[in-house]
């Protein structure tokens, strides 16, 4: 009904008829009691459903055009509570470039309980078509993928999976609601490591899952309740706080993105930029990899730290951070080379930025020069 | 003080941007309420939280920072912060203040600062002829709302200062409307700036807070003590609520002021609203002042409805708006200041200051404009029919 940054600066609003509180309140009890037998208040015990949570459990399903929505207790939480929908003997195609926690969890821990995953460039969408088999049960994707900023065409992997009557997973912890929603492009399953932009001021770690078609989101609630990976009443309630501002957030990290990716285009000592066109993520190749410690030494204002997607700008080095899980044969061979770095671009001035980075390469070169 | 960054690459990297301890890039919670002492000669700087704590004072360095200021103050309300800048005043003293002054300040200067013998004089603040004849021998202070609640009249912060310093005495100001994103008024030559950060420094409607800031290191020692004495301390959980909102807030208000200024040319144009209050139109009668203090007009507006049989439908039909008291978040706030922020006020009092029974003050939320003015085009229809 309302346009989407509405329903975000509204949300968990008009919650409660008790108090006509603006805020949600946070319950932390953790068992309700019931006037008699059969009489549930839709709440039982706080595992199984509970009021705050299901306050962002609601709005997220919203945003994202979903039936229901799942919050866990992290972004792996919600990959793990998506991963008991399969069995021994099941199959995935899943895009190469991916986020180093999923592969860990695919390979290290589902691929010994019978889950065989095939990896294949998802960008091109012949690719997906060709890894099918008589046992593939589901497609998983993550566009733009995280670093390479790889697109992958939705809709397009949604009729493939259709044909073959195999589940589409996106993770669109990248793009957010704002950006995309996979399920309007006909995903049954959207995943996030909220932890990122939804949260968006790095003080809160939680995943959700929104899902399409009554009988997916059962099976679903049956699992989240069932292995117990959820999301506790305060971060629900602080993720919700955060998302109130998703919607500025993310237009500012955008037009800030742009403007240094333009910057880092012309840069002599940058030799590539990778950058999908939204969003606030930027993967680019610095000159050599002898620059890579010292240039993030040199960052003043730029925190060299893991994560992304909020208010501070973040600079990853993802072989040893996020992907140092996978060898370094893979990651050569796939782009996530040792020259390669990741910008979460914040919502500073973006000026600040782009004199932080001038000023960090410039000292680069300069101890380069001296040294040799 | 680092001038290095702008205002809104500060709000997020300032001395507090990182844990030193663990590079944490959230300032950690500290619950304790004392500190363990490792000297019995020479005590560690924190010793009971009253006095000092970490969290709290992470809060305190980043406001005193934000509005210019040598240091801030936490306290666990608005008003816990005026009233102990208040306790800064002696027996006997007299304060110049505004006359549509905060129903909460008018209640503190009219029935508890009288009972110290305290007195005070009323006047219009934008009138600096009025003001002059309202100071007496013992005037020690002007106390300054600007734009006002809820008429939105604009004083001439710089102008006020002067006049102050020519007679010794202090000036205070209330910025809570428009936060140091907008005006800094310790820049403009006032002593304390002042702020219930319940509102926009917050912004999420989730927190009761207020904030101090001086300029002078000396008159800060002395709120310093009061404030340690009185002890209306922000809890540690609620400052690190405050410090997490100050992160997003250029962006909340850059998105809000400019819903504002959109929503004050609605209201103007429209036939059933008979005046809006808002210093960002050309016709304020301050416009010039606000342009030249401040970086925009904010975003709060009031405005009045042609009478009460239409201001009665439009509050029953609006829909977005949380209709309620407070102002400055994520939701659009629309509140009725004669029931609300002004019922501590007289009717007499409040009819003399143009505060109707018709009047609707408008706090602009994240919200989309567009569904903003036709939720209340729809509201204003309705009447018509």
């Amino acid at each position: 009904m309302y346009k989407t940054d509405t329903k975000l600066a509204q949300i968990g609003n008009r919650s409660e008829e008790a108090t006509g509180t603006v805020s949600a309140p946070v319950y932390f009890s953790t068992a309700y009691r019931h006037a008699g037998i059969g009489q549930s208040t839709g709440f039982d015990y706080s595992r199984t459903a509970n009021p705050t949570r299901q306050i962002l459990e609601e709005a997220i399903a919203d945003l994202e055009g979903g039936d229901r929505g799942y919050a866990c207790s992290s972004g792996m939480a919600a990959i793990l509570t998506v991963l008991s929908l399969f069995q021994s003997g099941d199959e995935w195609i899943v895009s190469k470039d991916l986020y180093g926690g999923t592969y860990r969890i695919l390979e290290e821990g589902f691929k010994k309980w019978g889950l065989t995953c095939r990896y294949t460039n998802t960008s091109d969408i012949q690719n997906i078509e060709k890894e099918i088999t008589p046992q593939t049960k589901a497609i998983f994707l993550e566009t733009p993928t995280n670093p390479l900023m790889e697109q992958t065409d939705i809709s397009e992997a949604a009729r493939i999976a259709k044909k073959h009557n195999v589940l589409l997973i996106v993770d669109n912890t990248f793009y957010t609601p704002i950006l995309q929603q996979p399920i309007l492009l006909g995903a049954d399953i959207v995943i996030h490591s909220a932890t990122k932009y939804l949260g968006g001021h790095n003080d809160v770690l939680a995943g959700l899952i929104v899902a399409k078609g009554t009988e997916l989101c059962e099976k679903l609630a049956k699992y989240h309740n069932a292995a117990g990976a959820v999301l506790s009443p305060f971060d629900s309630w602080l993720l919700m706080r955060g998302m109130k501002t998703l919607a500025l957030r993310m237009e500012r990290h955008e037009q800030n993105a742009q403007e240094i990716v333009e910057f880092l285009q012309k840069h002599e000592s940058i030799t590539d930029v990778l950058y999908p066109g939204h969003g606030g993520m930027i993967s680019f190749r610095i000159i050599s990899e002898k620059w890579v410690n010292p240039f993030l030494q040199n960052l003043k204002l730029i925190c060299f730290a893991e994560s992304l997607g909020g208010v501070e700008s973040f600079i990853t080095y993802p072989a040893t951070q996020t992907h140092a899980d996978i060898p370094e044969e893979v990651r050569n061979e796939t782009g996530v080379d040792n020259r390669l770095l990741r910008f979460s671009v914040g919502i500073e001035n973006v000026q600040d930025i782009i004199n932080d980075l001038t000023q960090s390469l410039a000292a680069v070169k300069k101890e380069i020069v001296i040294h040799e | 003080m680092s001038n290095q960054y702008t205002f809104q690459t500060n709000l997020l990297h300032n001395k507090h941007k990182f844990d030193p301890a663990t590079g944490g890039v959230s300032v950690p919670i500290q619950h304790a309420s004392t500190f363990h002492q490792h000297d019995i000669d020479t005590f560690g700087k924190y010793d009971y939280s009253r006095s000092g704590n970490p969290t709290r004072e992470a809060l305190e360095e980043v406001i005193a920072e934000l509005e210019e200021g040598c240091r801030g103050f936490a306290f666990s309300s608005g008003m816990a912060a005026i009233s102990t800048a208040f306790l800064l005043l002696s027996k006997d003293d007299h304060v110049v203040i505004s006359e549509d002054v905060y129903g909460g300040t008018f209640r503190m200067v009219s029935q508890v600062l009288t009972r110290f013998g305290i007195s005070h004089t009323f006047v219009d603040m934008t009138d600096l002829e009025a003001i002059k004849q309202a100071i007496q021998p013992n005037t020690k202070l002007f106390y300054v709302e600007t734009p006002s609640n809820p008429l939105l009249k604009v004083t001439d912060i710089k102008a006020v200062s002067d006049l102050a310093k020519e007679i010794g005495a202090l000036t205070f100001v209330d910025n809570t409307f428009l936060t140091p994103a907008i005006q800094k008024p310790l820049t403009l030559g006032a002593d304390i700036v002042l702020h219930s950060a319940t509102k926009f420094l917050s912004g999420h409607s989730d927190v009761v807070a207020g904030l101090a800031v001086v300029k002078d290191p000396i008159l800060a020692e002395r709120l310093y003590f009061l404030q340690n004495s009185f002890g209306a301390v922000l809890g540690v959980q609620d400052a690190w609520l405050v410090l997490r909102g100050l992160k997003t807030l250029h962006v909340r208000l850059e998105h809000s002021v400019q819903a504002a200024e959109k929503l004050a040319n609605f209201f103007k144009d429209h036939p059933l609203v008979s005046k809006v209050y808002y210093p960002g139109l050309a016709d304020h009668p301050q416009y010039d002042i606000q342009q030249a203090q401040a970086s925009s007009a904010g975003a709060v507006l009031s405005f009045d409805l042609k009478n009460e049989a239409v201001f009665r439908t439009f509050v029953e039909n609006v829909k977005i708006p949380v209709f309620a008291v407070s102002l400055g978040a994520v939701e659009s706030i629309l509140s009725y200041p004669a029931k609300m922020s002004h019922a501590a006020m007289p009717e007499k009092e409040r009819a003399q200051r143009g505060i109707t029974n018709s009047l609707l003050r408008l706090s602009v939320g994240l919200e989309n404009p567009e569904d903003l003015i036709k939720d209340f085009s729809d509201a204003l229809n309705k009447v018509k029919q």
